[in-house]
């Protein structure tokens, strides 16, 4: 019997041959990802009386949740994972000014194919992008990672999800995600490793990739997965990642799924997650009218380059809505850069938008947080309530383009109608 | 003398889906300390299910609890609420982890969610693999070797301290 991705990665980082699903096996992850929570770590390891670290070059911390600090409580924690990046010699330490962490990482070359990789972040399945086994893990696990090297890991039974393109006008990668989500629900893929195939998924751009891996989360996914291409070698190469240093490994074609799901982008029409779960999904036109007085483009799901390009396409020679605050956060520095030197930045500006340092930022509920009543339009992962300030406020998710017309509208809009 | 592995006591009970916005909000997250981080579990919710919680040694859900964040003060805030155990029909695979790797009890058993009553007595035995409800025994299988140490020692840093304690003894 073939094999899956999953089966490949955990026999590689466990030393392990033959493992079936349900097995649980000591896995030696590649990299130990901690965000603003490393200080929740740090406390930890000294709680076990400074033990020596296994390997520190494989310890990676971005300060992204709370960035930069908003008291100073929390600027105690930052200063105290800086201290300890240096006297520990953390390398792969990033600061306040990176952005968030998946991103960031990834597009540093960091995150390689074939690779696990643990983090202190549930949307850490986003590095299924690059064909590595992502997963998020709580903060004792990433210290007691630290500290041993290894960590418990049951092998996880694979669902095949088959894309095919190319998409509907006015469709993306997170109308796809959402309609899957709507359909398998937020526990349809708990503990399982998704792997995304089909036609579209080869079409697609690392950073598209990157949306479906992330959402993947959101249906109860441990890890997800893109099988690598020249697509993904080209971002790794202009990421600095040195062929020689990683190995791609693709599922077996005979490999076993629990089950084959399909998504047809041809006949797909804008999706959104209306409050207060994810999978509670319809086409945009069911909720169009809703009045928003907050639209947000940002998060690990939906800041990329590209994602700020199609906002800044619906937005180009528009105005925000009277009374609508448009918050757009970029995922990273390097993403801003290029956007603010080839003019989406002042196009964002002239529309109307508040455009914020890179970061979590009003995802993780820090700064555009909602007062009681009112409804925020989201590019995010998750419109839980209170996420984002008031309990008795709403959150509605959808494409960066439906968030672009819904801030030019002020009410949730189809973005068909204002894509030229 | 054998260790009882039995925990129980008053339910609380709960829907499908229970995030861990909800459970714990985010922005309570600068604390680690359980009794600081359980004046605030379920909050969201409101004053009503926060004091009922308190009242409560076990949390009975439906599917998919403790879904969305990998925060793992979501397990740590209940310990500090005074819950012992959690019964669900399933657990988002995050929230599993946390609760073994913090000392929280969590099965997965559905009998007993739908035998489960809110406010009434639950009596889960993680060893025995069965939760009992009144005059009713439901079974659920037993935690792996592996999983069941780390649980018995409190937690996984606990456990990792034990062992490395034992190892310097040699």
């Amino acid at each position: 019997m073939g094999r899956t991705f999953a089966q490949k990665a955990l026999e590689r980082a466990s030393g392990e041959k033959d493992l079936v699903p349900g097995q649980i096996v000591d896995a030696f992850p590649d990299l130990y990802m901690s965000h603003t929570a490393s200080w929740r770590c740090i406390r930890t390891l000294e709680r076990m009386g400074w033990p020596e670290l296994y390997d520190v070059d494989r310890i990676a911390m971005v300060m992204d949740h709370i960035a930069p600090a908003d008291n100073a409580k929390t600027a105690g924690y930052h200063a105290l994972c800086r201290d300890f990046a240096q006297r520990s010699g953390v390398r792969k330490f990033f600061d306040v000014n990176a952005g968030i962490a998946h991103v960031v990482l990834m597009e540093r070359g960091l995150v390689k194919p074939g690779e696990v990789i643990i983090g202190t972040d549930s949307h850490s399945t986003i590095y299924g992008a690059l064909g590595a086994f992502g997963t998020g893990v709580g903060f004792s696990e990433i210290t007691a990672t630290w500290v041993t090297g290894k960590l418990w890991m049951k092998v996880p039974e694979s669902i095949r999800v088959e894309v095919d393109g190319p998409l509907a006008r006015g469709t993306y990668a997170k109308d796809v995600m959402l309609r899957l989500i709507g359909d398998i629900g937020a526990d349809g893929a708990t503990y399982c490793s998704v792997e995304f195939h089909g036609s579209y998924v080869e079409a697609m751009s690392v950073s598209e990739r990157m949306t479906l891996c992330n959402l993947a989360m959101e249906m109860g996914a441990k890890n997800a997965f893109v099988p690598p291409d020249a697509t993904t070698r080209a971002y790794l190469d202009e990421a600095g990642a040195d062929p020689a240093s990683y190995e791609v490994l693709l599922p077996d074609p005979d490999a076993e799924y629990r089950q084959v799901e399909r998504v047809d982008g041809r006949s797909l029409v804008a999706q959104v997650a209306v409050p207060h779960t994810v999978d509670n999904v319809v086409p945009v036109t069911e909720v169009a009218g809703t009045k928003v007085d907050q639209v947000f483009i940002g998060s690990c799901a939906n800041a990329k380059y590209d994602d700020l390009a199609i906002a800044a396409d619906v937005l180009a020679g528009k105005t925000v809505a009277p009374g609508v605050r448009l918050i757009v956060t970029p995922a990273s520095s390097r993403i801003m850069a290029k956007a603010a030197s080839d003019g989406i930045v002042s196009t964002l500006l002239a529309a109307g938008a508040t455009i914020t340092n890179p970061g979590c930022g009003a995802c993780a509920g820090v700064g555009g947080a909602m007062a009681d009543g009112e409804v925020t339009f989201s590019t995010a992962n998750r419109n839980f309530q209170g996420r984002m300030g008031s309990y008795h406020s709403r959150i509605y998710l959808g494409s960066p383009a439906t968030a672009a017309a819904t801030a030019v509208r002020g009410v949730i809009s189809d973005p068909q109608e204002l894509l030229a | 003398m054998s260790m009882s592995t039995a925990v129980g006591g008053r339910a609380i009970v709960f829907g499908d889906d229970v995030n861990t916005d909800v459970i714990i909000p985010g922005r309570y997250l600068v604390s680690i300390d359980p009794a600081e981080l359980a004046e605030h579990a379920f909050e969201p919710l409101g004053p009503e299910v926060q004091q009922r919680l308190r009242e409560s040694a076990v949390v009975v859900a439906g599917r998919n609890f403790g879904c969305g964040s990998a925060r793992e003060q979501a397990s740590t805030c209940l310990i500090g609420a005074g819950i012992g155990a959690v019964v669900a029909r399933s657990f988002s695979r995050v929230f599993f982890r946390n609760a073994i790797n913090t000392g929280l009890v969590a099965v997965e058993c559905p009998d007993a969610v739908d035998a489960i009553e809110d406010g009434g007595e639950v009596l889960v035995d993680y060893t025995a693999g069965t939760v009992t409800v009144g005059s009713g025994t439901f079974t659920f299988a037993p935690y792996p070797p592996g999983l069941r140490v780390i649980l018995e020692a409190g937690g996984l840093i606990p456990y990792l301290m034990r062992e490395a304690e034992a190892g310097q003894r040699g």
